[in-house]
């Protein structure tokens, strides 16, 4: 480790417009301060970009009556991207990041072989985004397609230029400032105990409801589907296989032995086909979503009481695997086939508020469901305490925080397009819940047809056949949004790879791969929340500091437990739940992971402020009240909203006074132990409700009182590290500079000393 | 040909870094140089500590 040194260490040298800074007079620079302007060459092509974005935004928001070609969302997102990290990046690093390459990231500081290591840029962008991208942006967007394509679209591009990479991206700057440390102990040290424990509560609770919905759309993607559990299930013994293959026969072959699990999981994939057809497969995997839900939950404890190396590391390289290829393989997929829209710009149900995907008006709850894909709260888990421990340089954070998230948005508008290319009648068949549906074609049909959807209405044959062909008994009510983006993958991907003869092996891959890193998610986030509760509980001191001991196996144990419980019951909850249970649970799944979102900003903007540039707080401070706005909107209407298809209360007591006036049946509930179950479900989300906008409300009263403080010259200080003097070099962006390349020459050229620290790169 | 054989290294180096494989030779050149001498774990031990430090530091994996 080295001392810390003051700024007289550093050696400047100014070259016209490029400053190199030396720690060492013996050694090359270690950071490069390069402010030439921007050459006429950029000029052009950035102005070219600009111009195809903005041909494609026009063609996207003004085509009408013509179908639209799912290219222009493509380039429509990427120009978009290329500029806003050319641009609003840039400003933000120059503005309030200002990054110190001679200054030592915490990796290079605290290398210890475990989980501080300075990680090649390149490399740590992949294990970032791997990290960060999950079932969110392909289920939200895929919800959100009920108020079509164009609402969608805007807001996960927009929302993720303006504030999903903005908050990952300070996330990473402030946590990599403190050596690492966690998005709850920096709201701790930067507001104090009471903003502190509400950071905590709030992110227990919300990580609580996240995994419940999370397990609940896998729920619902394997219900009764023998071929797709069947494929799951042998997701635990190709791991066990691989964890144990890892520990005693070849360690360290990584990408040997997840090679080998690919191919094992390819192989479950198409069994599942086989074992499926059998009379033995029907009856051992065609579970009921009940079972599937209990199996997850023991599932879930088993894998957060298990040693790492046999289940959860593992599955984490597999998951990662898939993630990467498979979304890279749609995104092939979708500019080779070329899909074309079938949903409409704009549908009724954005101005109506009453889909039955999701119930309410476009604001708030367009943004509550897309979440991850614009803008998601989970990632400043990650943009603090894992990546700042592998980041190489300060100036790379644009690269990692900001395009990291960008590339998550991209992931979101993939998601969007296989939804928007489904015939509509039957992306509702497949996302209304089976009370409107009634669960056979018949009635499915009818009820679609019903609905104000424009293009040719749809029949029961067509419903069947669309079945038949991924392999299906049904897809009616398939809630949740994972079956429909895996129908529009195999959609898509049929008519690269394969043919219509692989359709449904397409579909259950893409079932595969959802649940894959579903399960991957919760399986680490259950591990992640016993931490945080035993840590939490530990500091409420007497016997319970024992908790602090992480190998105290009772504490273990009872931590475990209680995890579970709470997302488990939550998830059966919804298994079970009379009206749905997705379409009450999603917005609320949506609402957790936004408030998780103002919580970040809220401590990003503190530190913005206390670093004295108020000048600058707009770039936090406007999507975090965008954000407050859209979230306490929809927690307001969800408490407090007297249409009970919005308003968990409303509801509540509606069936309270069903239920007292002696009624057996009442709305969808078809007996008295339905209302019952209405009744207690309604008052359990309404109270999470409440408590999560109060534990927010609480955070961001304490960053208010905070940052007044500090305008009138009180406050507590900041807690940012002292600076060490850096003894490592590496380029900033994607491809090095051309001066970035000659410093990078003169690392190279030295031999091997103590002097020099092992560089991460592929020189 | 040379074009061609680098481009390749690079991908290995690429896929060996993201993946892990190659984690293991660059501890042991860095624990060469940052503490010559000193015994050097065997790659077994080497990822044993590695995988049982998530057992108390997990990755949060996102939703």
């Amino acid at each position: 480790m080295a001392t810390p040194t003051a700024a007289a260490d550093r050696f400047e040298e100014t070259e016209g417009d490029v400053t190199y800074i030396r720690t060492d007079k013996d050694l090359p620079p270690v950071a490069i301060v390069d402010t030439s302007p921007i050459t006429v060459r950029h000029r052009i092509i950035f102005g070219i970009v600009a111009l195809i974005g903005a041909i494609s935004w026009a063609i996207i928001a003004f085509f009408r009556g013509e179908t639209v070609n799912a290219v222009w969302f493509v380039l429509a997102a990427i120009c978009t991207y290329v500029i806003a990290f050319r641009f609003y990046a840039r400003l933000i690093e120059m503005k309030i990041v200002r990054p110190r390459d001679d200054n030592a990231t915490p990796a290079e500081v605290f290398e210890n072989d475990t989980d501080y290591m300075p990680t090649d840029r390149r490399v740590l962008f992949g294990h970032h985004f791997a990290a960060i991208a999950g079932a969110g942006p392909l289920v939200g967007p895929v919800l959100a397609m009920q108020m079509g394509y164009l609402p969608g679209t805007i807001w996960i591009i927009i929302g993720a230029v303006f504030s999903g990479c903005v908050q990952d991206y300070l996330v990473l700057w402030i946590s990599s400032r403190r050596r690492g440390r966690s998005l709850g102990q920096m709201v701790r040290d930067e507001l104090g105990s009471v903003g502190g424990a509400a950071a905590i509560i709030g992110i227990i609770t919300i990580m609580t409801i996240l995994l419940a919905v999370l397990a609940l759309v896998v729920v619902q993607a394997l219900a009764q589907s023998p071929w797709g559990v069947f494929s799951i299930a042998m997701t635990i013994p190709i791991a066990i296989f691989m964890g144990i293959y890892l520990r005693f026969l070849r360690p360290g072959r990584v990408s040997e032995v997840s090679l080998i699990g690919v191919a094992l999981l390819l192989l479950a994939v198409v069994s599942g086909g086989w074992v499926a057809e059998t009379a033995w497969g029907e009856s051992w995997f065609g579970l009921s979503a009940v079972t599937i839900g209990w199996c997850l939950i023991v599932y879930g404890f088993a894998a957060s009481v298990l040693p790492v190396w046999l289940l959860l590391a593992p599955r984490d390289y597999l998951s990662t695997f898939m993630k990467v290829g498979t979304i890279g393989l749609l995104a092939i997929g979708v500019l080779i086939a070329q899909p074309v829209m079938q949903a409409p710009a704009i549908s009724d149900f954005a101005g109506s508020g009453q889909g039955p995907v999701f119930a309410g008006s476009l604001f708030p709850f367009l943004f509550i469901t897309i979440a991850c894909g614009a803008l998601s709260g989970f990632h400043s888990l990650i943009a603090s305490g894992t990546t700042p421990k592998m980041l190489e340089k300060e100036s790379q954070m644009r690269l990692i925080g900001y395009g990291g998230m960008l590339t998550e948005s991209f992931v979101g508008i993939m998601a969007l397009i296989t939804a928007a290319i489904l015939n509509q009648h039957l992306y509702f068949t497949m996302n209304a819940p089976a009370a409107a549906t009634g669960g056979t074609a018949a009635t499915a049909a009818e009820y679609a047809n019903n609905l104000p959807l424009t293009g040719d209405p749809i029949t029961p044959a067509q419903i069947e056949q669309a079945a038949r062909d991924v392999g299906e008994d049904s897809i009616i009510s398939r809630t949740g949004g994972a079956p429909t983006l895996a129908v529009g993958m195999s959609e898509v991907l049929h008519q690269v790879f394969g043919g219509s003869g692989l359709k449904a092996f397409w579909y259950h891959f893409a079932i595969m791969f959802e649940a894959l890193f579903i399960l991957t998610t919760v399986d680490a986030g259950t591990r992640v929340a016993r931490f945080m509760l035993s840590d939490g509980l530990s500091n409420l001191g007497g016997p319970l500091r024992k908790l602090k001991d992480p190998s105290w196996r009772p504490g273990v144990w009872a931590c475990s437990l209680a995890v579970v419980a709470l997302w488990g019951s939550i998830l059966l909850m919804g298994i079970t739940d009379p009206l749905g249970g997705i379409n009450s649970l999603f917005p609320l799944f949506g609402i957790a992971n936004q408030l998780l979102a103002a919580i970040a900003l809220t401590i990003v903007s503190v530190v913005v402020v206390k670093k004295g540039y108020l000048k600058w707080l707009w770039i936090p401070g406007i999507p975090l009240l965008w954000d407050l706005t859209v979230t306490l909107t929809a927690s307001w209407q969800k408490i407090f909203s007297g249409d009970p298809k919005v308003g968990f209360w409303t509801q509540h007591f509606q069936y309270r006074e069903a239920l007292d006036a002696g009624k057996t049946t009442f709305g969808q509930a078809k007996n008295v132990d339905q209302i019952e179950a209405v009744i207690r479900n309604t008052f359990i989300q309404g109270s999470l409700s409440i408590l999560f906008a109060l534990m927010v409300i609480i955070v961001f009263g304490a960053g208010l009182m905070m940052v007044m403080g500090v305008l009138r010259g009180g406050g507590t200080p900041l807690t940012e590290d002292e600076p060490v003097a850096s003894r490592l070099f590496a380029p900033s962006g994607l491809i090095p500079s051309k001066v970035e390349k000659e410093v990078l020459k003169q690392w190279d050229a030295l031999p091997k000393s103590h002097a020099k620290s092992v560089g991460t790169g592929a020189h | 040909m040379g074009r061609a054989a680098e481009i390749a290294r690079q991908i290995r180096w690429y896929w060996g870094s993201l993946m892990g494989d190659n984690h293991y030779r660059r501890y042991v050149e860095h624990h060469r140089i940052k503490h010559p001498g000193e015994p050097v774990m065997s790659e077994r031990e080497y990822w044993r500590r590695r995988i049982d430090a998530i057992e108390s530091n997990p990755n949060p994996r996102c939703c």
